[in-house]
């Protein structure tokens, strides 16, 4: 059986983001970097279904980007996949969802991935719509935002989380792809000598121009900060002062000091 | 210009949400058609063309099915845009569509400018304006992000069948977990979030909501890692909650915590980064450490 999980390495978020020179993107210098948060459920749960299976399960991760998401990559491998592969596009941040999914359809299609797995959405594009393309390039079933996940010979049941707090339950055939939401589980901290095993692992580095076929459907013209719509108090300074203010504001517009 | 809506309706029920549809329709200054798999004695309030599927039929949750359906009538209508929310239904359905007609996908429009759509970018701290590049677009627009509308009572019902395919099986709904606390109720609430740091952290946020006589809220990541029980989660996937005081500590304000809080009446923000989105909807935002600022802040109301 194989198993199939893709990554993206986006930035902390909590960074400060600036335009790049083009004002289509952000700028990447002082960025750190690390693995997409919804695309960490989406290894664990490879490396759960993994290691329930055993050694005839082969689990590759692959992540389309410059040389940094190879960063990305040996964290995955750390947590368990088996080996990997780097598509490397130095400009992987200018496509669009179409052609990132289409590069991956194309890499997987002659390699009969049983189960894939993605996050369901990056944070810095959130477009939440690279997985389900890359299902129907490939003509497999999916299904998205999986909050419950379970697999019998060949067969996946999903919970897909809905709004609310209510859930919709969903059975399906391999092949397959689930895109993976907050809550399907608690990925993993890679251990030390995981990591060390991790090293011995293979990374196939390919070009992307070999796997991109597509061209772009949509094109961002613009990247910039929100309008500040006003109005909201920013207070900055000394603890001591800042719960002074606070309490006169506590007093003086809201009814809860009484 | 024209759009297909796609509405919305779940166990049993058409969702309120579809008449945002409308209010982005009526913003484009376009015409509509909408495509609805319901029931025909629950029709919407809407005047123009309604494409519609029985629901007994095509099931609630069919992808695959519900995507043959909006094929059928992007054929019929040619329209240039096929306008979906960006919901647990939406955003599953919207890329099949988009990857069938090979046409662009824009996914979570907040605003229409110029030369495209606004969409968030970077966990909502940043904006993109997105412009397709062909005629045709799949779009899913941002919950809340326009108004609802409505435009007459008696839709002109067409009716569409399409065969099942099958390749998913949907087995039911599994209902919300229950309620412990009602924080519909609470006065005020001081929710947590993942700027806390760690579960040894929670009894600082609680020690602040006894001190204002609140109860404890918390963002989705402190319910997820069992910091906090779920039924002190507040967003879309919790509880929506309109306090006269609302203090989020560590949050930084993703769309689907705001849509749970942001009618508050009054909202302190406490986070370390200036530029956190919180700051958009916060009365206060105070910039400061939680873990110093809040002690500070319960040990001085203990005293007044
Ligand atoms: C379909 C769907 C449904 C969802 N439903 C919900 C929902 O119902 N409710 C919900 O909350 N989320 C929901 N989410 C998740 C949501 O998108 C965000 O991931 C989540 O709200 C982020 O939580 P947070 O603000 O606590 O964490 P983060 O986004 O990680 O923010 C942490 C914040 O803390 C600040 N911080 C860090 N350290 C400190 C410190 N020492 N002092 C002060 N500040 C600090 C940081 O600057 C940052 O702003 C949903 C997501 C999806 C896709
Ligand atoms: N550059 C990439 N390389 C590998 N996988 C990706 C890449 N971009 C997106 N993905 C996958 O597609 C999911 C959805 O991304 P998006 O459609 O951009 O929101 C992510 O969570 C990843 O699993």
């Amino acid at each position: 059986m194989k198993l199939l999980v893709c990554i993206k390495q986006v930035p902390d978020l909590e960074s400060r983001f600036k335009p790049d020179s083009e004002g289509v993107w952000y700028s990447e210098s002082d960025l750190a970097w690390r693995m997409n948060e919804y695309d960490e459920f989406a290894v664990e749960q490879a490396v759960q279904l993994r290691e329930k299976l055993g050694e005839t399960v082969e689990l590759t991760v692959l992540s389309i980007g410059p040389d940094r998401v190879v960063e990305a990559i040996k964290k995955a491998l750390a947590m368990g996949c088996d080996n990997a592969v780097h598509i490397q596009d130095p400009v992987a941040a200018a496509k669009d969802p179409w052609q990132i999914a289409s590069v991956i359809a194309v890499y997987a299609k002659d390699k009969g991935y049983d189960l894939i797995f993605t996050g369901m959405q990056s944070q810095d594009r959130g477009s939440a719509q690279v997985g389900v393309m890359v299902a129907e390039q490939l003509g497999y079933s999916s299904c998205t935002t999986l909050v419950g996940f379970e697999y019998d010979s060949g067969v996946v049941t999903a919970k897909r989380e809905l709004e609310g707090g209510i859930k919709g339950v969903v059975k399906m055939k391999t092949p397959a792809l689930v895109t993976c939401q907050l809550g399907l589980n608690v990925p993993r901290y890679p251990t030390l000598p995981n990591i060390m095993k991790s090293k011995k692992k293979e990374i196939i580095t390919l070009a992307v121009s070999d796997l991109l076929t597509a061209e772009p459907l949509a094109a961002t013209i613009s990247f910039y900060s929100p309008t500040k719509k006003g109005g909201g108090l920013v207070l900055e300074g000394e603890v001591a002062s800042l719960v002074d203010q606070v309490i006169g504001i506590l007093k003086e517009k809201t009814s809860v000091l009484r | 210009m024209k759009t297909l809506l796609i509405g919305e309706y779940r166990e049993g029920k058409l969702l309120e949400s579809t008449y945002e549809l409308l209010g982005f329709a009526s913003q484009l200054g376009a015409e509509t058609a909408f495509l609805l798999v319901a029931n025909e004695f629950q029709l919407p309030a809407y005047d123009g063309m309604l494409y519609l599927a029985d629901v007994d039929i095509c099931g609630e949750y069919n992808p695959d099915l519900h995507k043959k359906l909006v094929l059928d009538a992007v054929k019929r209508e040619n329209p240039d845009y096929i306008v979906f929310l960006h919901s647990s239904y939406g955003w599953d359905l919207a890329p099949r569509v988009a990857a069938s007609l090979k046409v662009a996908q824009i996914s979570e429009i907040i605003a229409i400018v110029p030369g495209g759509f606004e969409v968030g970018s970077c966990n909502a701290k940043m904006r993109r304006t997105v412009k397709p590049n062909g005629t045709k677009a799949v779009l899913t627009i941002q919950a809340g992000a326009f108004p609802s509308e409505r435009t007459g009572t008696s839709p002109k019902v067409q009716k569409l069948t399409a065969e099942s395919t099958g390749a998913l099986e949907f087995l039911g709904y599994e209902a919300a977990e229950k309620k412990d606390v009602d924080l519909g109720k609470a006065e005020v609430i001081v929710s947590a979030g993942r700027g806390i740091g760690k579960k040894d952290n929670v009894p600082v946020i609680a020690a602040l909501a006894k001190a204002l006589g609140g109860e404890v809220g918390a963002s989705r990541p402190v319910v997820d890692a069992g910091w906090v029980e779920h039924s002190h989660q507040v967003g879309t996937t919790g509880q929506t909650v309109s306090p006269k005081l609302y203090v989020a500590c560590g949050i930084s304000g993703a769309i689907q915590h705001l849509a749970g809080m942001k009618k508050s009446d009054f909202i302190i923000a406490i986070n370390k980064d200036k530029d956190a989105p919180i700051g958009e909807v916060a009365d206060v935002l105070v910039v400061a450490d939680v873990l110093q600022f809040v002690p500070a802040l319960t040990q001085k109301l203990q005293n007044v």
